[in-house]
């Protein structure tokens, strides 16, 4: 098999440590949770780490807590647990359907809600061994100079997979990240950039702690997310959307659409909805269609792009209509 | 067994090796460790097609954990699994023919030592022009990968039966189609793995995860210049092979190499990406069809050109360019036929059998024109084929046909789906269609020609009542072991559990040829019944003998032989095995399957394709079609297939089942595609896609049995047939639920949407999201 490299296994108990950890380090070492998206990274020689922080034994960065006005999600809760536990059902429906469309069984019962948020960027052209990108002539992201998506291409396209990341931006989560410099909290839409060879925000020595969603009554969202097959899959497409409702019809209005590039996209057309518009079908076409002209897929994943492209009106259209926008 | 009642055959029940798999006991390949062993990995070239200039393992050899590093030129002799085709290198001595074609191997004492010093090994390459498709291989002939150097030409066949043109010209229907299968793997969970150890007594012992273990045994000798009676080959529980597995591979030379070099245990286990690259996948095929038909439906000719492309090496492809036309002419065919087939090789991993080698493309194409014929001249396409079935003794190429349920195949299917009262009635999006196929049981002579028996057994008796079995063929999921015990335990009157199989062990069984073109059940199976009734007739002798009775009144039961009017003195069957060994002294037997002589047809290559033995199958499937996302899901598959007599019921039920499951794999999902840098597009099974337990159809396997002469209690095989029109079935049945043709696999969103705008402008705005 592909074996891993080696390295060293540190295994601390307390943000503070881990934090220490990471400082002490420095560029050797990478965080590591579930680790579902790291080892095979690491297999396939696309991490330069030699030493891994387990968050495993952190035992402050596990669990869900309501508060009065908002819901709290440990970094370290399973995407498991997260899609059937009955607060978040519902309370945020859209993030349980994204975690419960992460993978398969093994990958959400190991993989966790920081690490699905820090997800590395995918690609075609990235996620292969070292002898298939070797005989590619490696790419921008990785050992490389040239983008393989984008002839001549001088910026990283590599896709946002992370299904938990659409919905967390649709629900207007906040993420707390800590280090040995202090805590701070960022806007999950805040939270990616567009460059695909590093997505986040997030410095190398910050660890995600939690997630933090407001209860907002009159809210509800969903997930929905194109793939070829009915487990295991990343995203061709995913689309999250949240709804505000008060007495006049929408207060507000998030749809986000992800896996085209590297930073999940916010539905301008959605965010300009004015409040107190009435659900309708012209609504949700005038949503689908505009989600068309503003998404636009690369051939940076393994899927027809055309199709990918025209799908995503369609899952626009069906969420929307899903979540009563018409 | 006298009573039917009490045979095991026909019964359903578990295979032998169930507990341990289920609970994780059974030792594959990668299983085995050895002391001292060592890890290696192959070399593997970057470039579709490439000199080697220059190999320079200094740096690979400054490593103190590396031990042994072997070239081209350490194993100079050619291979090929078939004797007139040998073509490959066991590492590539001049020249790579694709991304992925081995050059070297690197033995060290961990397998990630050896790992990293892959990256390590300087070689100096001579990029060489490439072919990476059939019109560049057709086009390019100054890459001449053909054994000339002049072209790419792997292989040529060209054979006529009748006269189609007459035939053509005198038909009411005429109708031309154009067909494209781009190739699919066998992705084995298992990927391959094999061990070598060599004693110091000379012994070379080489463990593989192989589905042909005699015709390794035969190479390993002729490639390492080592006599084969010193080359012990054992094939452990195979995890998957489907024809993946089915010749000789670079990794068992390169690890028998390696161990002769260091003296020490080599194991190499290829990575799933390795695995893409060995492949030996289903051949992409371009295949037009001309065929004729008169009003009333009654086939005329039928024309076939079709052009495939082989890959790097040869493989099997000989055969499989017979195999493109020869298996065509069952169940309903026409009585004048011609095909040309031209095999090319290209610069991508060398293609060869996959289960349904060499006509699942073939079939595709033809059966998918007989829905158009239907079509055409307003007849059932059930109707159509019944009209057509090749109700002779032989066909139109000459092959012999001893038992054919193929009528009962169509009929149960049409009723079982609902076919007359459902086909058409579904409303739009939702579809019925049918499709209907015929394959070998077993070639009818063996790869290397020669007089010896193509399957054997022997069995050893022990007087605990312990029977063993000493099997040459290849357990590799289907279940041969468990049909060798069940086959031995009806004969002697022994519980399943008093048998004990023993397989593919060169040392300890007799030579079979394989786990290849469904040969296992008829072969072996007969092979096996002629062992036991051998030593069931020493027990009948003595158990008569004991009772004073003649030996045609003893009859044996389960635990029991009895006799006519002696029914309470019934003698069990340990002290049975007694009697007899006492009287006739150590008891043991041997029994082989030979082929009838002369099989096939008067003409060159006629016979390949002969079997002594034919499998019928009949699919509905049933698809619904998304308009909007081009999605199309196979609902149900009703899959009646005619394999003789069912020994093990259960058995052939997963044969069914796996087929239908890996042909709805190939017609929406899988494609083994090469893109034009020479690169496979996604060596993994992230990229290549395989059905999860949550994409398969529901399937319903219905047996039926048109009992063989010449097949072991009447049986013949299931282990490839069932997968052939499945996907004919699920193309006839987008038909029927949108009204478009798909012509090229697999039939994925992207193309169902292309088609559909095709047939009706209009769809494009619906899947634009418009009203």
């Amino acid at each position: 098999m592909l074996p891993l490299p080696r390295f060293r296994m540190f295994r601390p108990t307390t943000v503070a440590e881990a934090a220490g950890l990471l400082r002490d380090l420095g560029e050797d070492a990478q965080l590591v949770a579930g680790g579902t998206d790291l080892l095979p990274n690491m297999k396939h020689g696309l991490v330069g780490a030699r030493a891994l922080v387990s968050l495993q034994n952190v035992a402050a960065l596990k669990g869900v807590r309501v508060e009065r006005q908002s819901l709290r999600i440990g970094a370290l809760t399973t995407l498991e647990s997260l899609a059937e536990d009955g607060r978040i059902r519902e309370l945020a429906p859209g993030l349980a359907e994204a975690a419960e469309a992460v993978g398969g069984p093994h990958h959400r019962r190991m993989g966790t809600l920081g690490g699905n948020l820090c997800l590395d960027t995918r690609c075609r052209y990235y996620n292969q061994t070292h002898f298939w990108r070797s005989a590619l002539g490696f790419c921008l992201k990785k050992d490389g100079t040239v983008c393989h998506v984008v002839a001549g291409g001088q910026k990283c396209v590599a896709a946002a997979s992370n299904d938990t990341a659409p919905a967390l931006i649709a629900l207007d989560a906040t993420i707390s990240l800590e280090s040995v410099r202090g805590e701070r909290e960022v806007p999950a839409r805040s939270f990616y950039t567009a460059d695909g060879i590093y997505n986040t925000t997030r410095e190398r020595d910050e660890i995600v702690t939690a997630v933090t969603l407001p209860i907002v009554p009159g809210r509800t969202s969903g997930f929905d997310k194109l793939r070829r097959r009915n487990a295991i899959d990343f995203p061709l497409l995913s689309v999250a959307a949240r709804v505000d409702r008060d007495e006049g019809g929408i207060a507000a209005l998030d749809i986000v659409v992800s896996a085209l590039a590297a930073r999940p996209r916010r539905l301008a057309a959605a965010a300009k909805v004015p409040p107190g518009t009435r659900p309708s079908m012209d609504l949700v076409h005038r949503l689908s269609e505009a989600a068309k002209k503003e998404c636009r897929p690369l051939d940076n994943v393994e899927g027809d792009a055309e199709w990918r492209h025209e799908m995503v009106p369609l899952l626009v259209e069906r969420l929307s209509r899903r979540l009563g926008l018409g | 067994m006298s009573d039917r009642d009490e045979r095991l055959v026909g019964k359903r029940g578990r295979r032998g090796d169930l507990t341990r798999k289920v609970r994780g006991e059974t030792r594959y390949t990668d299983d085995i460790k050895l002391p001292r062993m060592l890890h290696a990995k192959l070399v593997r070239c970057p470039h579709p097609h490439a000199r080697i200039t220059q190999v320079d393992a200094t740096r690979v050899l400054a490593d103190p954990n590396v031990v042994a590093v072997i070239t081209g030129r350490d194993l100079p002799r050619r291979f090929g699994i078939i004797p007139w085709t040998p073509d490959e290198y066991p590492l590539a001595l001049e020249t790579a023919r694709f991304v992925g074609d081995a050059v070297a191997a690197i033995a060290a004492l961990d397998e990630r030592s050896a790992d990293e010093a892959t990256r390590r090994l300087d070689i100096t390459y001579e990029v060489l022009p490439h072919a990476l498709s059939l019109d560049e291989a057709e086009r390019k002939v100054e890459v001449g990968l053909g054994a000339n150097r002049k072209d790419n030409v792997s292989k040529r066949v060209d054979l006529s039966f009748g006269d189609v043109d007459a035939a053509l010209a005198a038909s009411d229907v005429v109708l031309e189609g154009e067909y494209y299968f781009e190739g699919t793997a066998h992705a084995p969970i298992e990927t391959h793995c094999a061990i070598a150890q060599y004693a110091g007594d000379g012994l070379l012992t080489v463990w593989s995860s192989t589905q042909v273990p005699h015709y390794l045994h035969r190479e390993l000798s002729r490639v390492l210049a080592v006599s084969p009676a010193r080359i012990r080959v054992i094939q452990p529980p195979v995890g998957g092979a489907f024809g993946g597995k089915s010749e000789p591979f670079a990794l068992e030379f390169a690890a028998a190499k390696l161990a002769m070099v260091t003296g020490r245990p080599v194991k190499i286990l290829y990575t799933r990406e390795e695995e893409f690259y060995a492949h030996r996948g289903r051949h992409p095929m371009a295949m037009r069809y001309v065929v004729g038909a008169t009003k009333d439906g009654s086939l005329t000719a039928v024309d076939a050109k079709t052009r495939i492309d082989g890959g790097a090496y040869s493989s099997f492809g000989l055969v499989t360019t017979y195999y493109s036309g020869q298996l065509l002419t069952l169940p309903s065919f026409a009585p004048n036929y011609r095909f040309s087939s031209v095999r090319y090789f290209t610069n991508k991993p060398p293609c060869g059998p996959k289960r349904g080698h060499g006509s699942v493309q073939p079939r595709f194409a033809f059966e998918c024109m007989l829905d158009r014929i239907a079509e055409q001249i307003a007849m059932d396409p059930i109707e159509l084929r019944r009209k057509n079935a090749v109700g002779a003794d032989s066909t139109v190429n000459g092959f012999r046909v001893t038992s054919n349920g193929y009528l009962e195949c169509l009929a149960r299917v049409e009723e079982a789906s609902g076919w007359k009262e459902r086909r058409g009635k579904l409303g739009r999006g939702r579809g019925l269609g049918v499709a209907s196929s015929a394959y070998i049981s077993g070639t009818n002579y063996p790869i290397y020609p020669n007089e010896m028996p193509q399957s054997a057994v022997q069995l050893k008796v022990d007087r605990s009542g312990v029977v063993t079995v000493f099997n040459g063929a290849s357990e590799i999921g289907q279940g041969t072991d468990t049909l060798m015990a069940t086959l031995v335990a009806d004969e002697l009157g022994l519980d399943l559990g008093a048998v004990r199989v023993v397989s593919a062990d060169s040392d300890l069984c007799p030579v079979d040829l394989g786990a290849y073109s469904s040969r296992g059940t008829f072969m072996n199976g007969n092979a096996c019944i002629a062992a036991a009734r051998e030593i069931r007739q020493k027990l009948v002798q003595a158990v008569a003998a004991k009772l004073e009775v003649a030996p045609r009144d003893v009859f044996v039961s389960r635990g029991f032989l009895c006799a006519v009017g002696k029914e309470n003195e019934a003698v069990p069957v340990t002290e049975a095995i007694v009697l007899a060994e006492s009287r006739f002294g150590t008891l043991g037997a041997t029994g082989w399957y030979k082929s009838p002589p002369k099989l096939g047809g008067d003409y060159r290559g006629g016979t390949i394709g002969a079997s002594p033995a034919y499998s019928f199958t009949a699919h509905v499937a049933e698809v619904t079609v998304d308009e909007r996302t081009g999605v199309v899901e196979v609902v149900k598959v009703w899959c009646a297939h005619d394999c003789g007599k069912a020994l093990c019921p259960t058995l052939v039920d997963g044969q069914i089942e796996g087929s239908v499951y890996m042909g709805i794999a190939e017609a929406l999902l899988e494609e083994h595609v090469i893109d034009n840098r020479g690169l496979h597009r996604g060596p993994n099974l992230l990229d290549y896609r395989i059905p999860t337990s949550l994409d398969v159809p529901d399937i319903a396997s219905i047996l039926v049995e048109s009992h063989d002469p010449e097949g072991p209690h009447g049986a013949k095989e299931a282990g490839e047939g069932p997968l052939h029109s499945s996907i004919p079935a699920v193309a006839n049945a987008i038909y029927d639920a949108v009204g478009i043709r798909l012509d090229r696999l697999p039939f994925s969103p992207g193309r169902v949407l292309a088609a559909l705008r095709a047939e009706r402008p209009e769809a494009r705005r619906t899947a634009l999201g418009g009203t």
